[in-house]
């Protein structure tokens, strides 16, 4: 499996973001997507995932299932947590996993993330760090190729961000992709470096 | 369970939880129902002709009420992001959103209306005509707003620009549904004709609403 960029180019607003991208990233591989503010980053990931166009340029997943958008095969882990307040960590939690078409075990997936004693409380209750975790629980239980991780680590504490780089490294490790934006380490030692621009 | 009945449980919930807008439509109908008659006066000849274009009314507002909120709140927490990534088509992720609207809502106002009738002076054996007309036409007002809501979903203070948007077109809506709702109580004109239009604009709506939506928040999110 192998995601393939040729030539990418994204406009924002009328202003030209990045153009002339072109990266390819085989199973098992991570890529730490690096730049200044507003170079780029974010839109990259958002194009991967399909929430916006690319201006030029063409995406691929070879190896993939053939019918499927590579939206389908990736998560996307943006700057907000997809969680409702009013709604248990459990619901949150379950909602996007049937959603999302799998059968995950919630209760292991909770566990990944250390939430698991507060499956009942509701999300309005957590605090950023935990929100955040449990958005990366999402990942965990509904099994999808490509991770597109957007400052993964913010908000995370330090054991946290521990217990989310061997995460990442399970997941590499079971043949999945990572494409991270972030600004400082991201805990993963082989993962190669794409730099943005300046914008 | 399917990612159609996932999301459908998941706005309902959402709706009957602390924060959410199932009963913010009923007591808006009830509300604006109750205050007619203090600004008519205690004519019951006149409350009892207009009663069934009030109740459409009120019904119309209080459907449109909570609409504003049905993707702005996706939105604002990034889970329309993780909707349009799900494997189910994006319109029919709407629909299903605009149906737990239409049953956390609308539901409640066709139930209420036989009561507020009384108010009005419509007579208690013509109000299950009513309720019925309501219940064939409001899901034509969900699936038509659906468009707004779509439309306005980037942004803040994006109710009134929903009601401007949505109110003129929901108009033939009113027409029939206040032309059965006639026919029935009132007479003479026969009840088949406009209460057949107004089933035909809900199911066209139902199509339509979704698709029109979808294409709208795709175009939006660029």
């Amino acid at each position: 499996m192998q995601l393939k960029a040729d030539g990418l180019a994204c406009n924002r607003g009328g202003r030209e973001v990045f153009r002339d991208l072109s990266f390819a990233l085989a199973a098992g591989e991570a890529m730490v997507v690096t730049g200044r503010n507003g170079a780029g980053k974010s839109s990259l990931l958002r194009m991967i995932a399909g929430l916006i166009r690319n201006a030029a340029g063409r995406l691929q997943l070879a190896g993939g299932a053939p019918d499927t958008a590579i939206a389908e095969q990736a998560h996307y882990l943006g700057h907000q947590d997809a969680l409702k307040p009013s709604l248990s960590v459990g619901e949150n939690l379950r909602f996007w996993t049937e959603f999302l078409g799998a059968r995950g075990d919630i209760e292991s997936a909770l566990n990944a993330v250390e939430l698991a004693p507060l499956i009942d409380l509701p999300a309005a209750y957590l605090s950023a760090g935990q929100r955040r975790r449990l958005s990366i629980a999402r990942l965990i239980a509904v099994p999808r190729a490509i991770w597109l991780l957007d400052e993964p680590t913010s908000a995370l504490d330090a054991p946290s961000q521990k217990r989310l780089a061997d995460l990442m490294r399970a997941h590499l490790t079971g043949g999945g992709m990572i494409i991270a934006a972030a600004h400082g380490p991201i805990g993963l030692e082989r993962a190669r470096e794409l730099k943005l621009g300046p914008a | 369970m399917s990612a159609f009945s996932a999301l459908l449980i998941r706005d309902m919930r959402l709706a009957v939880r602390a924060g959410g807008g199932a009963l913010m439509g009923a007591l808006f109908f009830l509300i604006v129902v109750t205050m007619m008659p203090f600004a008519i006066g205690p004519d019951l000849a006149l409350l009892a002709r207009i009663g069934p274009a009030i109740l459409w009314l009120g019904a119309l507002l209080a459907s449109l009420l909570a609409l504003d909120r049905l993707f702005a709140t996706d939105h604002d927490d990034g889970s329309l992001d993780l909707l349009m990534m799900g494997p189910m088509q994006l319109e029919l992720s709407v629909a299903a959103k605009a149906i737990a609207h239409w049953l956390t809502t609308c539901l409640p106002l066709v139930v209420i209306a036989p009561v507020l009738g009384l108010m009005l002076n419509v007579e208690l054996h013509t109000m299950g005509w009513l309720a019925l007309t309501l219940l064939a036409g409001t899901p034509a007002l969900t699936f038509i707003g659906l468009v707004g809501a779509a439309l306005s979903v980037a942004l803040r203070r994006g109710g009134l620009l929903l009601a401007i948007l949505v109110l003129p077109l929901t108009v033939p809506v009113l027409i029939f549904g206040v032309a059965a709702a006639n026919a029935a109580i009132v007479g003479p004109a026969p009840f088949g004709p406009p209460f057949t239009i107004l089933c035909a604009l809900s199911l066209a709506s139902l199509v339509l609403g979704p698709i029109a939506a979808a294409a709208t928040l795709r175009h939006g999110l660029e």
